[in-house]
């Protein structure tokens, strides 16, 4: 398989700041690869290298093969749905879908027709008269989409581009995009920060903190093996737990990752598990969430609907599968 | 029908309305009035008798039109300067951020705070010790301090409410720096150009202090009237000028206020 975008050793240092530090990263073609991270962790600033808005301050970056370096972003074969969409306010939506065609000095009725196709594509058909301006937050992210695929770039580039929309818009976009994905083949590079997002959409995820990956894996990987207690607690906000708690419990040693949804709430005092104490309960809709004190440990469970709730101060025993307690390697 | 009784201003408000706007441009009228007088030496009120003579004259007195031309070379070359670099400042200024830019704001927007008596001293006393001899450019190095700040202004503003992103996208998409220029910087502060520009002009056309003294023997038209108004000669000719000046300078301020206004509503619109 052909590698889509590569880093070896990537920075890209601010004066003491180290926005990007020492990233080595493969993304291959045709995939739907994600960067999570908290703001600051250096995601954004990786799309930009790629896109070329950044230059490295070390290290090498392979785009298809070809070195990235020096070279400006409207000589990359690349491009990127902005995360406030960059719509040109003074241009109407075709005109907008069109640009990159113009600027190559394709044709009026050839990049028109182009153009047309590409919104039919995104589901916009027959926009093309209107302003940005006269669009809502949903449209303007589907022409943002369409403008960025009209040149048919190798790898798309999307900079949170559903942070803006409610909800319920979210997620069906969601779904669009990754049929898109599916459909076209290019190579999706998506960052954001909803660890959800990544996880339901990404084919692998890159997790970023603090300028490094701190590890790179398929959802399932990310969220059953979490490699340290930054991953674990980032995604999906694991019980991480301390070598002592994991020993007693597991046999083995080093820092453990026990999933919310793995803990099982026992009235029974007296039994085996783990005592707690149900410090409080929060209502999730199809869950709730319960906070518990195990000896000075918070713990977080996450029982389904219809389960029997405890009642705050309530003492309990919590239990849960050896396998689900993921042990990580390492300092952790 | 709305004009119903309790819309109507109240009459002392109206009086007072239409008190102001006299007081406003009676006198303009007053030279309006005064380029038709048969009588040339003062100006008598109310005047012996009207002509039109006055325009034949100024139209053969070559002067007048050294003058005119003089004043709208200046004008042009020093809004041209000005665009340049005023566009250019705005540019940094807004979309960088580097040592001493405040400062650098600060520097630009001073010489129209300035008097302009202040600004016309500095200038001559630079010119003579620099031994530079007074000609049209040492004028259009006058006027175009004040004529960039008048453009700083106006791109400035309209550099801040445009998006950075949209620069990056045109790249992205493959426009060259030329392209994006073109395409898409120009088109979203031409109307803030347009108006700085025209502004920029007038303020130019119409500068009397800093031009007295980086003139050397030439007139610009302000400088011109006011030689004239002393010498009791062919007075209305004067007038003649001014309505023409007022009546040629009144369309391009309608069309900048028409301009800025709708480009508010451009640039608001992607937001």
């Amino acid at each position: 398989m052909t590698t889509a975008v590569s880093f070896s050793q990537v920075s890209r240092h601010y004066g003491a700041v180290k926005a990007v530090d020492r990233v080595d990263l493969d993304v291959r073609e045709g995939e739907f690869f994600a960067m999570l991270g908290p703001s600051g962790s250096g995601k954004t600033t990786s799309l930009r290298l790629i896109a070329g808005f950044e230059q490295p301050t070390a290290g090498h970056i392979e785009i298809f093969g070809e070195t990235a370096e020096g070279v400006p972003p409207y000589r990359r074969n690349v491009n990127t749905v902005f995360q406030d969409y960059a719509l040109f306010p003074h241009l109407n939506v075709v005109d907008n879908v069109a640009y990159g065609l113009m600027v190559r000095g394709v044709a009026k009725a050839e990049r028109r027709r182009a153009a047309e196709e590409v919104l039919a594509m995104v589901k916009l058909p027959g926009y093309g008269d209107r302003r940005p301006g006269q669009l809502s937050g949903g449209q303007r992210q589907r022409v943002a989409l369409a403008r960025a695929l009209v040149n048919r770039p190798k790898v798309l580039l999307l900079d949170e581009p559903l942070g803006a929309l409610d909800l319920k818009l979210r997620e069906q976009m969601q779904e669009e995009l990754k049929a898109l994905q599916r459909q076209l083949g290019i190579t999706f590079v998506f960052v954001t920060h909803d660890q959800g997002e990544a996880l339901s959409m990404a084919d692998r995820v890159a997790v970023f903190s603090e300028g490094r990956i701190t590890q790179v894996g398929t959802p399932q990987e990310i969220y059953q093996r979490p490699a340290s207690r930054f991953v674990a607690d980032f995604v999906g906000s694991s019980n991480v737990l301390p070598p002592d708690f994991v020993q007693r419990y597991c046999g083995q040693r080093g820092w453990g990752s026990l999933r919310p949804e793995s803990i099982r709430i026992q009235a029974d005092a007296s039994g085996d598990g783990v005592p707690a104490r149900v410090l409080s309960k929060s209502y999730l809709g199809a869950a709730t969430r319960v906070v518990l004190d195990a000896d000075g440990l918070r713990i977080n469970a996450i029982l389904p609907a219809g389960a029997r709730l405890p009642d705050d101060g309530e003492a309990v025993v919590l239990t849960f599968n050896r396998e689900t307690l993921h042990v990580m390697g390492g300092e952790g | 029908m709305r004009a119903d009784r309790n819309e109507r201003a109240p009459l002392p408000l109206t009086i007072a309305a239409a008190a102001g706007l006299l007081f406003l441009h009676l006198p303009i009228l007053l030279i309006f009035v005064y380029a038709f007088t048969t009588e040339d030496k003062s100006y008598a009120w109310p005047p012996p008798g009207f002509t039109t003579k006055w325009f034949a004259v100024t139209w053969n007195r070559p002067d007048v039109w050294e003058a005119l031309t003089l004043s709208v070379k200046v004008a042009s070359i020093s809004t041209a300067v000005a665009l340049v670099l005023g566009t250019l400042c705005a540019a940094a200024v807004s979309r960088t951020k580097f040592f001493g830019r405040e400062t650098i704001s600060l520097l630009v927007i001073l010489p129209i705070a300035l008097p302009g008596i202040i600004t016309g001293i500095a200038l001559r006393s630079a010119f003579s010790l620099a031994e530079i001899p007074f000609s049209t450019w040492t004028i259009v190095l006058g006027h175009a301090t004040f004529c960039v700040v008048v453009v700083y202004n106006n791109a400035v503003a309209r550099f801040r409410r445009t998006s950075a992103s949209l620069i990056e996208a045109s790249m992205d998409l493959g426009a060259d720096g030329f392209q994006t220029f073109r395409y898409v910087i120009l088109p979203n502060i031409g109307t803030a150009l347009l108006a700085g520009g025209m502004l920029a002009f007038a303020l130019s056309f119409d500068e009397v202090i800093v031009t007295t003294f980086t003139a050397g023997q030439q007139a610009t038209l302000p400088i011109w009237m006011l030689e004239e108004l002393v010498r009791p000669r062919q007075r209305p000719v004067t007038n003649v000028v001014a309505m023409v000046v007022v009546i040629v300078t009144f369309l391009p301020i309608l069309a900048a206020f028409y301009l800025t206004r709708d480009g508010d509503q451009i640039a608001g619109a992607g937001k």
